[in-house]
């Protein structure tokens, strides 16, 4: 068994490194042809960047994306800069360096991986895939017995900061470096899951279809996992099920096959404001010139925040989005679910938290509220500041930087829940309806509470719920996702998440059941 | 402002500081020997074990005592002289006191066993006996076998921790079967094959006669009554606590077993008190023992004499019994008196259900003439400890108790529900038609 695990591991090492490299490694070739296209495809009118990349690239052979991307962003920046100088702004090429890189690179890929885009599936996905469930199922036997394992987690590398966590750190944040800022390097990527994005949407796959595509394989492996982990507790195992459902249906296929039949690309359970750039004027406009889907789409969108998202949070509390639907809180679940005890439980990140959700919150709401008004006045500012440099401000900080670079780069050291936990402001909006009116709560079971700590240090949204549990106090939180995990860990049954009546939800007794009850009338008087 | 002296920062120490400083505004000082700071006890196999790291045991963070005013000083309390109202500490200060609380808890029983103080010999009671624990037994390489004596609640928690590291454990049990001077037969068997599913060499009706030391002084065998010489590297002795109460004994206060209190948890001394594990009632409470070791008894006497030091005098009252435990894998939770046959009452009846397959089982336990529900053991189910207390306290009849099991069902949502097997068992051996009825949670929040 032992065996199996670590030739998994190496199998998984092989995919990995390969994927790794990948990046940097390819040929591509540009000719005249292929050139023309992007010229119009893209609307470029600047003569000096055609010039450029004619004379230094056009049918000339580029080993690796680090020789062909300086070639492109260069003959870019030089052209923009004349143009601005000469006030030519009708030439002024709006693309972005990298992501004028990513075409060219798209489209004059030749070479190994071009060319044999199933192979080197393979031998990254394929091979990444196999190594991981070779080193996972064997825990079927080997955890042995049902019930909770957490045997060894501070005692482990990976699991407790060590170094094996930071070069996964390192991975991580790099892999979301390159997806958001360099999206070039991501072109080989993409070739690999060319034939799979073909036959589902009918184009080529781009960096963000790798992305997905990666999403679901990770969280698929990684559930596998949670399954073999958890599988004393059907909580777990339902719920896992539920946003492995949603993110491969909803958050990948759906979106991929309404792009196949003409309608907008569209994820069905992205609520406002975590789809943040849902009132863009871009998606307004889009929404709007796609007919009667888009209509629907547009009603859809509005009433899931402000209607669904609420009534559903009153009866099930907010766990019904963040660790049973929603894709961000997926992907904590699944492969963040061995970091959760990272997560900072002191009185002092509570109130950064506090701070900085709802400022981002506010964040959203403002700029949200400039979008409409833009929207409809038909005016690019408010009050002298440009919507747009708002929406990039935040898609720039909050979407890519602190909900993915940080979100989860940072897992292996600050726990899976970063983003949900500091930054996402549809939790921030679920928090306030699950704090004050909802029938949801974590039940503590009158005295049983030994204060042993394992509710705590393993609630991944750092919540000390064993501050609430030995003083027989119900755990009323707007930050519990309600996975449930401190619930499993407890060694002596105190903690139940339900859904009940309104009243009896809070019950603040200062004195614990077992006692007798003169003493709690009086301490309950007081 | 008068000054509150307590010795010990266990749960009961502890939580008679918070809630005198809740209610008042005397000087509180926390006199204790072992750490720095409030740590639970009860969870020190997870830090072995690497489910958590010490920090983790502690439930206050470290600015909570500073801030709340309450003084803590690590030093150990040699002597108390009542006369004088002060405390010698072994560096040879003194402490004076207004009110003097005793809260040092236990110690693991030695039985005067030879080779009892060698080294890798040790209980698993303080953070001291963690500390050797991973230092005698970082693996399974230098540690190729541990034999733990004593099948209690701590012996069994020190052979999962030895078997998380892959340590060969054998595990020596007085009795005849695992922990049945508490258990009921049927649930005793149960742990016994749960036990053996460990891999845990488990011998009954096995006790310790001798351990032997290597060149080192340190264990290298044990001798069992049965004649085995069994070679190990650590010895566990986990046959029960007594209270820590040793130098107590050449001062005026009253000690038997542990420190000797009253209902107000008063010694014999005025303004002496004793609480939590170290406390001895001179009659014991109910069906309760004199001295309960439990945490949730010394937190209630935390609490209760807090009222009484802040002008409220109150009796140490508790209510209807409840524990809880974790057997390797298996949950238990009890609530009410369940006897083992050994111990049961002349009136107390037993209905035991097992699941066919899994480990869970429950046993209720009822008044034979009356059927008045006196208790339940529920293994691999949780219950709510709330539904629980008030039938006991409206004194429900058994039947009553089947038929609303589902009220009291505390397992985590989508599990398997098992109140109808229970009940048809139970309409078997008793001859009734009771059928379950659907929860309700009018009758769960309805007020005794
Ligand atoms: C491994 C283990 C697991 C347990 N699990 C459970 C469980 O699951 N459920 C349950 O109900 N109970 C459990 N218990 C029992 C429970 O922990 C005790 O009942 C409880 O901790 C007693 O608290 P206390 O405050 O009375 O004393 P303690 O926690 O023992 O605290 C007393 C403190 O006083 C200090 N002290 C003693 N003498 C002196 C002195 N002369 N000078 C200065 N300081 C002194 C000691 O060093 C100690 O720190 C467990 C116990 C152990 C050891
Ligand atoms: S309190 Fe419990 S259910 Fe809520 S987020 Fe924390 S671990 Fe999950
Ligand atoms: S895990 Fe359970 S027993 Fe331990 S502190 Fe939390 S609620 Fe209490």
């Amino acid at each position: 068994m032992k065996a199996i695990k670590n030739i998994g591991l190496v199998i998984f090492l092989i995919g990995l490194a390969t994927f790794t490299v990948i990046p940097v490694i390819g040929t591509y070739q540009l000719d005249q042809n292929t050139f023309e296209e992007i010229i119009k495809e893209k609307n470029i009118k600047s003569d000096a960047f055609i010039q450029a990349v004619e004379q230094n690239v056009v049918d000339k052979e580029f080993n690796g994306m680090l020789s062909l991307s300086p070639a492109i962003t260069t003959a870019l920046e030089n052209a923009n800069a004349q143009h601005k100088k000469n006030k030519e702004y009708k030439k002024v090429i709006y693309t972005s360096g990298h992501d004028m890189a990513a075409l060219v690179g798209k489209k004059s890929g030749t070479g190994f991986i071009a060319q044999n885009k199933g192979l080197m599936w393979f031998f990254t996905f394929g091979l990444g895939i196999i190594g991981a469930l070779m080193f996972i199922l064997p825990n079927v036997i080997l955890l042995g017995k049902k019930g909770i394992k957490n045997d060894g987690i501070y005692h482990e590398s990976t699991t407790n900061r060590g170094w094996i966590a930071w070069l996964v750190f390192i991975f991580l944040v790099s892999f979301y470096l390159v997806l958001y800022f360099s999206p070039e390097y991501a072109v080989n990527w993409t070739f690999l899951v060319d034939p799979i994005s073909e036959s589902l949407s009918g184009n080529p796959a781009g960096h963000w279809f790798v992305y997905g595509f990666m999403y679901c394989v990770v969280m698929t492996v990684m559930a596998i996992r949670m399954y073999i982990k958890y599988r004393h507790n059907a909580y777990q195992m339902v719920r896992t099920t539920s946003v492995l459902f949603f993110q491969i249906v909803f958050a990948f296929l759906i979106p991929e096959i309404m792009v196949r039949l003409q309608m907008p690309y569209y994820d069905f359970k992205n609520a406002f404001p975590l789809d943040y750039d849902f009132f863009f004027q871009w998606n307004l406009k889009s929404l709007l010139n796609s007919g009667g889907i888009g209509l629907f789409i547009l009603v859809w969108g509005i009433v899931l925040t402000l209607v669904i998202v609420p009534v559903m949070v009153y009866f099930f509390g907010k766990r019904w989005y963040c660790s049973w639907v929603c894709g961000c809180g997926g992907l904590a679940e699944t492969l963040g679910d061995p970091y959760r005890q990272h997560s900072s439980k002191s009185l002092f990140s509570w109130k950064v938290e506090r701070w900085l959700i709802h400022g981002v919150l506010l964040f959203a709401v403002i700029m949200t509220s400039m979008t409409l008004y833009s929207f409809f006045t038909e005016s690019g500012t408010v009050l002298g500041i440009k919507t747009q440099s708002v929406q990039n401000t935040y898609s720039l900080l909050i979407g890519a930087v602190f909900a993915g670079v940080i979100g989860t780069g940072f897992y292996p050291i600050f726990g899976n829940r970063v983003w949900c936990r500091f930054g996402c402001p549809l939790a921030a909006y679920l928090g306030f309806v699950q704090r004050f009116k909802s029938r949801f709560r974590i039940t503590t079971n009158g005295g049983q509470c030994i204060s042993c700590g394992n509710c705590s240090t393993y609630c991944e949204q750092g919540i000390d719920v064993r501050a609430y549990a030995q003083k027989g106090e119900n755990i009323i939180r707007s930050s519990c996702v309600g996975c449930g995990v401190c619930s499993a860990v407890c060694p002596r049954g105190v903690l139940k998440l339900e859904n009940g009546p309104e009243e009896g939800r809070i019950n603040p007794t200062e004195v614990l059941l077992g006692n007798d009850v003169d003493l709690m009338q009086l301490m309950n008087k007081k | 402002m008068e000054h509150v002296l307590i010795i010990g920062n266990g749960i009961s120490g502890i939580t008679l500081a918070r809630h005198v400083r809740k209610l008042s505004d005397k000087q509180i000082t926390v006199i204790s020997s072992e750490t720095d700071y409030f740590f639970s006890r009860t969870a020190l196999m997870y830090v072995y074990m690497g489910h958590m790291k010490f920090e983790h045991t502690q439930p206050y963070e470290n600015w909570f005592w500073k801030k709340n005013r309450i003084h803590l000083v690590k030093g150990f309390v040699q002597k108390v002289h009542t006369s004088d109202k002060k405390v010698e500490l072994s560096n040879g200060t003194f402490v004076a006191y207004d009110k003097l609380v005793i809260a040092t808890g236990s110690k693991p029983n030695k039985f005067g066993w030879p080779g009892q103080d060698l080294k890798a010999v040790q209980g698993l009671y303080s953070k001291q006996d963690l500390d050797n624990l991973e230092k005698y037994a970082p693996n399974n390489k230098q540690c190729k076998r541990a034999v733990i004596v004593g099948g209690g609640l701590i012996g069994i928690e020190m052979a999962e921790m030895l078997r998380s590291r892959k340590i060969p454990v054998t595990f020596l049990v007085r009795e005849t079967s695992f922990w049945n001077g508490v258990l009921p037969a049927g649930e005793s068997q149960m742990i016994n094959e749960h036990i053996a599913e460990h891999h845990i060499d488990l011998r009954l009706n096995t006790n310790l006669k001798e351990i032997l030391a290597d060149e080192n002084g340190q264990a290298k065998a044990v001798v069992t009554d049965k004649g085995d010489t069994i070679p190990c590297n650590v010895v566990g002795l986990t046959a029960g606590v007594t209270p820590n109460v040793d130098f107590l004994k050449d001062s005026s206060i009253e000690i038997g077993r542990g420190v000797k209190v009253n209902r107000f948890l008063e010694t014999n001394i005025s303004d002496v008190y004793a609480i939590g594990d170290c406390a001895e009632q001179h009659e014991a409470i109910g069906n309760r023992r004199p001295i309960e070791a439990v945490w949730y008894t010394g937190r209630m006497m935390g609490e209760t004499l807090a009222q009484t030091l802040c002008g409220n005098p109150m009796e140490y009252n508790p209510g209807h019994w409840f524990n809880s435990a974790k057997f390797l894998d298996i949950e238990y939770q009890t609530y009410g008196w369940v006897f083992s046959e050994r111990n049961k009452k002349d009136y107390e009846e037993h209905f035991h259900w097992r699941h066919a397959k899994e480990n869970i089982c429950i046993t209720v336990a009822y008044h034979k003439d009356t059927k008045k529900f006196l208790g339940i053991n529920t293994f691999g189910v949780r219950m709510r400890h709330a539904i629980f207390d008030r039938w006991l306290t409206e004194e429900r009849d058994v039947d009553y108790v089947m038929q609303h099991l589902k009220d009291a069902n505390f397992d985590p949502e989508f599990y398997s529900h098992y109140e109808k097997q229970i009940i048809s068992k139970y309409n078997s051996v008793m001859h009734t038609s009771l059928s379950v009825k659907k929860k309700s949670w009018k009758r769960i929040f309805s007020k005794a």
